[in-house]
């Protein structure tokens, strides 16, 4: 299932963030090669995560982490401003109505298992496009290994690419997501999910108190 | 665009002063059909600013006993940048609850949607509508008007700033080449599709290109963008 954690929680899960840093550190860093800093107990971290972004985490039933995304808005630092903005012609997208996601992962077991490499994917964009459609969004800005356009089409939600550089496995693309109810059903129908699941996964995240029970207190 | 979330950013356009913003927030109550709206910075240029609607009674008790401490919506709006619902925050504290109960005994409703805002130079406020209303009926009201919400919060915030003379422009938030571009082909008229097809980028690319724009102008919509654009010397049409 997925679970929506800010960074600010991430201490009551110790081994779905432990787990997520380690399999980041695997895919960024030993896969791709690309330039992240990975600390001495193997944790891929960067200054994103230190402010307080939103993970979109799929957490496996023994509490590891089997792929996630970071989510920040665009109105404050963001990834594709601060180093990929050559890509998209120079433009800054800075606009309450589009958050930026990065850091899209998977655990390399889970690359290895076929129904898990179908659906983890599959449950982190519907979960992305839930949480953009709750919040009032129009789109989703994203800096990505640039073989995942690929996945993404077969996934039922391709971004429009705005820029690429670079080849093989170090091709980044920055990619512009749509956020709407068709892209969600269409992601559902794709995946076999079905589409009120992610309404299932952020009422677990975002747990509501009855507030006229307090009232009446 | 919402016809509601037009109406007030046309009004929005005529508020130069706090008084008419002040008289804009109250407006909003009935325009949204919630019981009360503020809008709070807890840092404009180093002092507080507020625009709401809550009686002076609520809002004198609260600073008095420092409420803020054990309001989960301050709480949380501190750290977090996501719009907040209040029924989805930590309710468990007794304090909290309290506090909520009073809150009611003062006129608030038992729902609410607070939206964090973060400014480039430290500035953060919040902006909240509350209400009185059922769980699902406030769901669904959430759901309408999220996007008309986050627009709100955010012009309302630049429309302070504005009010304040803060310089809200961080360095490197100025308009690229492209955004230019499209702004200079709205004002000599082209259609979306028409300049879409000039700049190579597709409908969807250019509504990001003009809201980021708008947003980095302070501009309310397109044609004000364009208005702004042209009045500052940033494009000659």
């Amino acid at each position: 299932m997925i679970r929506y954690v800010c960074a600010d929680e991430l201490a009551r899960f110790p081994r779905l963030a432990a787990t997520m840093f380690r399999d980041r550190a695997i895919q960024f860093s030993h896969r791709l090669r690309w330039e992240v800093s990975v600390d001495d107990i193997g944790a891929e971290r960067d200054q994103y995560d230190a402010l307080n972004p939103i993970y979109a985490i799929w957490q496996r039933p023994d509490g590891s982490h089997g792929g996630s995304m970071r989510i920040l808005p665009t109105t404050g630092r963001t990834m594709v401003n601060e180093h990929f903005r050559h890509l998209n012609g120079g433009v800054e997208i800075s606009t309450p109505l589009v958050w930026e996601c990065t850091r899209f992962c998977l655990a390399p077991s889970a690359m290895r298992n076929p129904r898990e490499a179908a659906l983890i994917p599959a449950a982190l964009m519907l979960a992305g496009c839930e949480l953009g459609l709750r919040f009032g969004l129009t789109h989703a800005v994203g800096v990505f290994d640039a073989r995942m356009i690929r996945i993404y089409r077969s996934l039922g939600w391709s971004p429009e690419i705005l820029g690429r550089e670079g080849t093989g496995r170090s091709a980044v693309a920055v990619g512009l997501w749509p956020v709407d109810d068709a892209s969600r059903r269409a992601i559902a129908a794709r995946s076999g999910l079905p589409a009120r699941i992610a309404a299932e996964w952020f009422e677990l995240s975002f747990p509501e108190t009855n507030m006229a029970a307090i009232a009446a207190e | 665009m919402t016809r509601k979330l037009e109406t007030v950013l046309e009004t929005l356009k005529g508020t130069h002063c706090a008084e008419s913003l002040q008289s804009l927030v109250e407006d909003l109550r009935g325009i949204y059909d919630v019981e009360h709206v503020v809008y709070h910075a807890l840092n404009i240029a180093g002092s507080p600013y507020a625009a709401l609607t809550y009686t002076n009674e609520w809002v004198d008790r609260y600073i008095e006993e420092d409420l803020g401490r054990i309001d989960p919506v301050i709480q949380t709006a501190m750290r977090r940048f996501h719009p907040l619902d209040w029924k989805r925050l930590d309710w468990t504290p007794p304090g909290a609850r309290t506090m909520l109960g009073e809150a009611i005994a003062n006129g608030l409703g038992n729902q609410g949607y607070t939206l964090p805002i973060r400014g480039p130079r430290g500035q953060f406020a919040l902006f909240t509508v509350n209400a009185s209303a059922a769980d699902r009926s406030w769901d669904s009201f959430t759901a309408e008007t999220a996007q008309d919400l986050m627009l709100i919060s955010h012009f309302i915030h630049q429309k302070v700033l504005e009010i304040e003379n803060v310089e809200e422009k961080a360095p490197g938030r100025e308009l690229s080449p492209r955004e230019r571009d499209t702004l200079h082909f709205l004002a000599l008229g082209y259609g979306r599709a028409q300049i879409a097809d000039r700049l190579g980028i597709s409908e969807h690319t250019l509504r990001v290109y003009v809201d980021s724009a708008r947003f980095k102008l302070g501009a309310l919509n397109a044609t004000h963008a364009v208005a702004v654009a042209v009045s500052s010397g940033i494009i000659f049409p």
